[in-house]
């Protein structure tokens, strides 16, 4: 029984939250974008839980509840305006919302 | 009570780059779920038990099953049928079934070997995180719901069907398109 692993735990998180940045910007399907909104979202908490446990506090935890309503708030509204992109274009795919500059 | 966290990253870190890399939205939404398991159950190690659950219930839960929602209402044009047919096939769910499989064996061990956040780690419980929450935080928790009122009301709006009514400018784009 050794001590905790807060440093593995925090590679971890930042392998995580670069999975989930290499989602986002190789994907073009805006559902696999929000997917991977979430994943960041989650190694952000993660790196915030592993902060509390390291110095034996409350507050990364509290952080976590916080980002979790949060990300339940983003979701419902992106899912939202998914829907409504699919109406409007038949598509899920990010590249055709660029005709909204023309 | 290393290993476990060990085991569980790595299944952690496998599960998210198996989303990805899925083709299929209904596939990567599997291994998203496994991903949230495996990190509630590092959770769960480092001493977190209360947030461990809240990972489960509200991530894996709640938020999943409104992307699965979303999904099912985008009906992704024809080939959702075969992709459906393809659920069932053995290779598509037994990568996923085998990671969960490992997490729920590293949780009975945990439960029943090493007790609750073994004997190194301080477990900082419910109670704890309830008065630190409640505490020098309640302005925070105010504007938190505050946000999920907005993001209900907001999804609302934006979601609602409405009538076709363009702009003209983009209703004469439409004419020429046709």
């Amino acid at each position: 029984m050794s001590e905790l692993p807060i440093n593995a735990g925090l590679v971890l998180a930042a392998l995580l939250f670069l999975t989930g940045l290499l989602g986002v910007l190789i994907r073009r399907n805006i559902l696999f974008m929000l997917m991977s909104v979430e994943i960041m979202f989650n190694a952000a908490g993660l790196a915030f839980v592993l902060g509390g446990a390291k110095w034996g506090e409350a507050d990364g935890q509290v952080m976590l509840i916080f980002i979790l309503a949060m990300a339940a708030a983003e979701v419902s509204v992106g899912l939202a305006l998914i829907l409504q992109m699919h109406r409007l274009f038949k598509s899920v795919d990010s590249d055709v919302l660029s005709i909204m500059k023309d | 009570m290393v290993i476990i966290f060990y085991i569980a990253s790595i299944i952690s870190f496998i599960a998210t780059i198996a989303v990805v890399t899925r083709k299929n939205a209904v596939h990567a939404l599997l291994y998203l779920i496994v991903s949230l398991l495996g990190v509630a159950v590092i959770f769960f190690v480092v001493g977190a038990p209360f947030v461990a659950a809240l990972e489960v219930i509200v991530y894996a839960g709640a938020i999943m099953v409104l992307f699965v929602f979303a999904i099912m209402m985008l009906n992704m044009g024809k080939n959702s049928e075969a992709s459906e047919s393809n659920l069932m096939n053995f290779g598509t769910w037994i990568f996923p079934a085998v990671l969960c499989l490992v997490l729920l064996c590293e949780m009975i061990y945990v439960l029943y070997v090493d007790g609750v956040g073994g004997a190194s780690v301080t477990t900082i419980g419910p109670v704890e995180v309830s008065r630190s929450l409640f505490g020098g935080y309640v302005l925070a928790i105010e504007l938190t719901g505050m946000l999920l009122m907005s993001g209900i009301v907001g999804a609302y709006h934006i979601g609602r069907e409405k009538k076709k009514e363009y702009h003209r400018y983009l209703q004469s784009n439409e004419m020429t398109h046709e």
